[in-house]
């Protein structure tokens, strides 16, 4: 029952709010749709539902923990999303919108649910069909948050995203295709199933399954080198958009990949898998060190960090052994972190206008003060700093890597997360340091906002916390929950 | 295994290869539907004590969405988008030509990688889907124009569709009518996109879509 009312009220509710012309009804709406999602998802975690619709939807150890980092992000987005639509439609108040049968902002709101709709839908079905219908319709329901703003570089970036995407996910169906073929088409689709008769599988069928369904839900992750819609999306979409694609969308395509790894674990393909695994993490860790390193963008820049954020995650599967555990906490620290710092991104664009780092000094010291503080503390959480869970993730990670004796692939990843820091850290400090820049009639629109202001700061410091706790204080409850996932993913 | 079979995915070959030589926008839209259809009539061409129920309606749709409504949509594109200029292939026709071949014995030589013992609709059907799959992909990257990337994208799902009827025997119905959706879906959404690009920047060719992007060595100061 749960299960089905996780995937139906915001679904019902995403289609109202296209309906709905009253602003306030439609941004508290928002807010109470996820709240809802985020006590039903406690809920699960107190009472593991049984498997509904023919056991096509059913919240297993893997996918809960998805589940949950979802469910929060949307939250702390719903919250933020209020502040942001008041600003935007303050903004273009005087600008005469065209008639439309939707608003703008009815669009937003409505796909935003339908967006957490459609992530539900992937990260709860046991149906590998199913999951590739919930992740193409991901794409679809947010290419138009992405195209929000209405201009040139947002639709273009649309475009790339779209394209892109589809053609990527196209290449996963081609591998659900070779994975049925592999089964010898001896039963439905099924998660479970598959895995009880993984072991009279046809390999090299399933082995080119997993390499073309790596590479489909791979480019919708971001893993380099298939990542190239990603820093322009991330870029383009409103800041909020980018914090969900960041923080939830791309875990829900990892987990596209995981199950089907679960498969290949269970066909004795561990080892061919893991293989990849590292390839493209490794892959991935060195292209965004090298994009970061001069990049002039700050959203751009954080879009980057997200490809080497994956590309751990991605790294620490493929070790196996504890790493995985490490993967599992590196992937809560980034989603939560990257979340939050897009939210302050957000705040810092909408009062400076510009996503120049040279444009922009002296956060700490001028009007958007608190923005800064959370920017540098976000900034030390993201590279991994004691005591951030990231951090703990990445020792957890490095540890491995040399217990296995990987030492080349140590230093090269030792390397680039150094390139990163620098890079990162050139930025953030040119960004907050220095005098402070005061921009004329933006302050006037913060005091008319100031209640507003209070709630584009809450979600992300509540993140931030998190995530440092994560490093400082791990739950015991957390930790078997964690140590149970990893070990049906192949580690201990 | 059957002539009928055989002739079919033979046709579907051949169009793939119409495709890349033809420089007209509106003759690949008829191209791609018409292939749509053939595609679409394969789970039907099995022996007739095989075909269950869901095989027709799920057959009927993807003709219907294939073959009648997709191009509806790209024609209505076309139009609104005032689409008159050609195909433009990056390296010209003859090399695409060229590529389109290379294609398809890539594809012969991955089909022969793959070992499947049941019968089929036809032998050539995996190798035919892989071609098709392929010259999907090739289009995408090697066609200026927005709209032509989505004809690339047709294309694709036809080999796609084409493998999966001609490897798949028992499918789900509801699962097969969710992918059709989701299709469909898709390509109406890049048609508004297409709609947009239009009038925002008064062509559709992507390669001028080229104001996001990155460079290792950046010129401007940081």
């Amino acid at each position: 029952m749960i299960n089905i009312l996780l995937i139906i009220i915001p679904l019902f509710s995403g289609l109202a709010l296209f309906l709905i012309r009253n602003d306030f009804v439609r941004r508290n709406l928002i807010v109470v749709c996820s709240g809802a999602h985020l006590a039903l998802t406690c809920l699960t975690w107190l009472k593991r539902s049984n498997p509904a619709l023919a056991g096509w939807f059913m919240f297993d150890n893997v996918s809960i923990i998805f589940l949950t980092i979802t469910s929060i992000l949307f939250f702390g987005a719903s919250v933020y999303a209020v502040r942001y639509l008041a600003d935007e439609s303050l903004e273009h108040l005087d600008e005469a919108e065209k008639p439309q049968i939707f608003s703008r902002e009815a669009v937003f709101s409505g796909c935003f649910l339908l967006f957490l709709t459609t992530m539900t839908i992937v990260i709860a079905s046991q149906h590998l069909a199913v999951l590739w219908v919930g992740v193409e319709a991901t794409t679809l329901a947010s290419a138009p948050l992405i195209y929000f703003h209405r201009t040139k570089r947002s639709l273009e970036a649309t475009w790339k995203y779209l394209l892109i995407c589809s053609v990527g996910i196209a290449m996963a169906l081609l591998g659900i295709f070779f994975l049925a073929v592999a089964n010898n088409n001896h039963s439905d689709l099924l998660l479970g199933k598959m895995i009880a008769h993984a072991a009279g599988m046809n390999i090299p069928w399933l082995k080119a399954a997993f390499l073309l369904l790596f590479v489909g839900y791979g480019t919708k992750m971001g893993i380099a080198p298939f990542h190239t819609w990603l820093p322009d999306a991330h870029s383009e979409a409103p800041s909020v958009v980018s914090a969900l694609l960041s923080g939830a969308l791309l875990n829900c395509a990892f987990l596209g990949i995981l199950r089907v790894y679960q498969i290949c674990i269970a066909a004795g393909l561990q080892a061919y898998c893991q293989e990849l695994f590292m390839f493209f993490g490794l892959l991935s860790i060195v292209f965004a060190a090298v994009f970061i390193l001069k990049q002039p963008d700050y959203k751009r820049m954080l879009a980057y960090s997200s490809v080497e954020h994956m590309g751990i995650i991605t790294l620490g599967i493929g070790l196996g052994g504890s790493a995985v555990f490490g993967s599992m906490v590196n992937m809560i620290g980034h989603s939560l972190t990257k979340a939050g710092l897009f939210f302050i991104a957000g705040n810092i664009l909408s009062y400076f206008k510009t996503k120049k780092i040279g444009e922009i000094q002296g956060l700490i010291r001028g009007e958007m003060q608190w923005s800064g503080v959370l920017w540098l503390v976000g900034f030390l959480i993201i590279t991994g700093t004691p005591p951030s869970g990231i951090f703990f993730a990445k020792f957890i990670i490095l540890k491995q890597a040399l217990l296995q004796k990987h030492y080349g692939m140590t230093f090269i990843f030792l390397a680039a997360l150094a390139i990163v820091f620098i890079g990162m850290a050139r930025i953030f400090i040119s960004m907050t340091q220095g005098p402070a820049i005061k921009i004329v009639g933006q302050g006037d629109l913060n005091k008319h906002n100031r209640g507003n202001a209070f709630l584009s700061l809450v979600p992300s410091a509540l993140f931030f916390g998190l995530a440092i706790s994560l490093g400082v204080y791990f739950p015991a409850w957390l930790s078997k929950a964690l140590a149970i996932a990893a070990k049906e993913l192949g580690g201990l | 295994m059957n002539n009928l079979g055989d002739f079919v995915v033979i046709i579907v070959l051949l169009m793939n290869l119409m495709m890349l030589s033809s420089s007209r926008i509106r003759t690949c839209i008829r191209i791609v539907a018409g292939q749509g259809i053939l595609i679409g009539c394969m789970p039907l061409l099995n022996d007739f004590h095989l075909i269950l129920p869901g095989m027709v309606i799920s057959a009927s749709l993807s003709i219907i969405l294939k073959g009648f409504v997709f191009p509806w949509l790209l024609f209505r594109a076309v139009q609104e988008a005032n689409i008159k200029k050609e195909v433009e292939p990056v390296g010209g026709y003859p090399l695409s030509l060229l590529i389109g071949v290379m294609i398809f014995a890539l594809s012969f030589w991955l089909s022969t990688r793959l070992v499947y013992t049941k019968p089929l609709v036809s032998h050539l059907a995996a190798p035919v889907s892989f071609a098709t799959f392929f010259t999907g992909a090739f289009i995408i990257v090697s066609r200026m124009k927005a709209i032509t990337q989505v004809i690339g994208y047709l294309l694709l799902e036809n080999g796609i569709y084409l493998f999966g009827a001609a490897f798949l025997s028992e499918q789900s119905l509801l699962v097969e009518l969710a992918i059709l959706l989701d299709i469909f879906v898709a390509v109406f959404v890049m048609g508004i996109a297409i709609f947009h690009i239009s009038r925002e920047f008064d062509h559709i060719d992507t390669q001028k879509l080229s104001e996001l992007k990155d460079s290792i060595i950046s010129k401007q100061d940081i």
